[in-house]
């Protein structure tokens, strides 16, 4: 089934229909932690791209050597070997954005996305597919990120990847930029990207 | 021949919810009117602005979803108008218009709408603007009077600076504070109205107080300023009694009312906030659902429970 998908399908799948922030709800943690300001959200989202795209390619590679019982614990070690990567490349290159990130760079080992797109994707399929399906996935967590990000820094800081947007005498609503309105943001943004798809989909029943 | 069917009861009552909330309405004159005398005409253009949102923002939200319009059963009213009576005289115009936009878009019309919100819009709504503008959501100042134009002095609200008040200045509410909070008086007619046309029953704001009295006696505190100061009364009046938020049955109620008067008392003890009547109000109404599980009535023919033997 997905063998006939041609490589842009794929990438496009991840970014829309199964975007895994907004449709499949994975990742949820970095999502409602890391997105206080789009700067952060886009470096998260790279992040997690870079080792999508070869952790599914290394699995597909090796997806015939690696035994079924011990295939979860195979894939953390290929994972975290990308991670170890991204995570010294940035404290070498990005150390303000290292900072900010903090703890969420190493846990990008059990990010759930990378984990299942592993399983569900990348131990099933062909290596092009696999890394076409990293970089789809990766790209729509990004963007979802990215987002949430914005709108947080927007209303929170009043700026978008630090360029001020608002009016001298805005002030910030700080609540947007806590916990709490990590989850108001999110939820909120899931509800809308929901409707447009409910819409969406019930146009397109109705052409059929 | 046209039936009729509903469930039970079949007793018609002239309790409408358009009755319940025009009693509550009513019952809030007297608030807003000793804000205006103590806070000037500037408290009664923001009352206004927040009730004009709230009421704008329901009849936008249900044209746009195509809902059956209705603000005039004055819930949307109601809540506006808490909204307003929740914030500092001195606040500007646009916390009134975000706090009424959050109350009624986000806690009240994306869960569903009148009885299906978790917890009291108005109440969320200040709790959103306390966090997320804290120096104006507490910055207080000393009533002025009618001419809000003249020079006016911040203080310190009776919970910050306890002692700095008389008893009689609490109960008249020549205090700082929020507009709806101040005046004591006019919080107690507005209940004593609400029992009378029995919008409201005695038992949560009753029980609030007694217990916020007690345990703010054993925190060593003065128990009697203690309830007159802040928040405490106008929440347990007007905003514990939530029909939507608060508990069924009696015993429902009267461990939610116990909850919110401990939590208001450790909170103002042992919090960072001096003031927890907000955050104690919205954590039962958090916790109703559950008080609900557990204090179901017996259904009438049913059996009595027998207690389970362990193992």
């Amino acid at each position: 089934m997905a063998k006939k998908k041609s490589l842009g399908a794929i990438v496009k799948n991840g970014l829309l229909s199964e975007n895994p922030t907004f449709r499949l709800v994975l990742g949820t943690c970095p999502t409602l932690a890391v997105t206080t300001s789009a700067l952060n959200g886009i470096g998260m989202g790279l992040a997690a791209t870079f080792v999508l795209i070869f952790s599914n390619l290394i699995v597909s590679l090796l997806r015939k050597f690696i035994p079924d019982n011990v295939r979860i614990p195979s894939f953390i070690v290929i994972i975290s070997t990308f991670v170890t990567i991204v995570e010294l490349v940035m404290k070498a290159f990005f150390p303000a954005l290292n900072s900010a990130l903090g703890v969420f760079i190493p846990l990008i080992v059990v990010n759930c996305i990378i984990l299942a797109r592993a399983e569900a994707f990348a131990s099933k399929n062909g290596p092009l597919a696999s890394a076409a399906d990293g970089l789809g996935m990766g790209l729509g967590f990004t963007c979802a990120i990215t987002l949430i990000g914005s709108v947080r820094e927007l209303i929170g800081n009043g700026s978008i990847f630090g360029f001020q947007i608002m009016p001298a005498g805005y002030e910030s609503m700080l609540l947007i930029l806590m916990p709490a309105g990590g989850f108001l943001i999110f939820g909120l943004a899931l509800g809308i990207f929901n409707a447009i798809t409910m819409k969406k989909e019930g146009k397109e029943g109705a052409n059929a | 021949m046209n039936l009729f069917l509903s469930s039970a009861p079949h007793v018609h009552s002239p309790q409408t919810t358009k009755v319940l909330m025009r009693n509550v309405l009513i019952a809030l004159v007297p608030c807003a009117a000793a804000a205006v005398w103590y806070f000037g005409y500037s408290a009664l253009i923001l009352m206004a602005i927040a009730t004009a949102t709230a009421v704008l923002a329901e009849l936008i939200w249900q044209k746009c979803t195509g809902q059956k319009v209705r603000i005039d059963d004055l819930s949307a009213a109601v809540t506006g108008l808490l909204v307003g009576l929740n914030l500092p005289p001195q606040a500007p115009w646009w916390l009134a218009v975000i706090g009424s936009l959050f109350a009624i878009i986000i806690v009240k019309c994306l869960f569903g709408g009148l009885g299906d919100n978790f917890m009291n819009p108005a109440l969320a709504a200040r709790g959103v603007l306390l966090a997320s503008w804290p120096v104006r959501m507490t910055s207080w100042v000393l009533p002025t009077g009618w001419n809000s134009y003249a020079d006016a002095v911040t203080g310190a609200t009776p919970l910050a600076s306890p002692g700095s008040f008389t008893i009689k200045d609490l109960l008249l509410g020549n205090i700082p504070g929020t507009m709806g909070e101040v005046c004591k008086i006019a919080i107690l007619i507005g209940f004593l109205y609400l029992l009378i046309t029995k919008t409201i029953s005695w038992r949560i704001p009753v029980i609030v107080v007694a217990v916020t009295f007690v345990f703010s006696w054993l925190f060593g505190n003065d128990p009697v300023v203690s309830i007159l100061s802040g928040g405490l009364l106008f929440a347990a009046v007007f905003m514990a009694t939530d029909y939507v938020t608060c508990p069924m049955t009696d015993k429902g109620q009267y461990i939610y009312a116990a909850g919110i008067g401990l939590l208001i008392a450790v909170i103002r003890n042992f919090g960072n906030y001096p003031e927890g009547a907000t955050y104690a109000i919205l954590l039962m109404n958090i916790a109703t659902p559950l008080i609900d599980r557990f204090t179901k009535n017996r259904v009438y023919g049913h059996e009595r429970k027998v207690k389970k033997e362990n193992g």
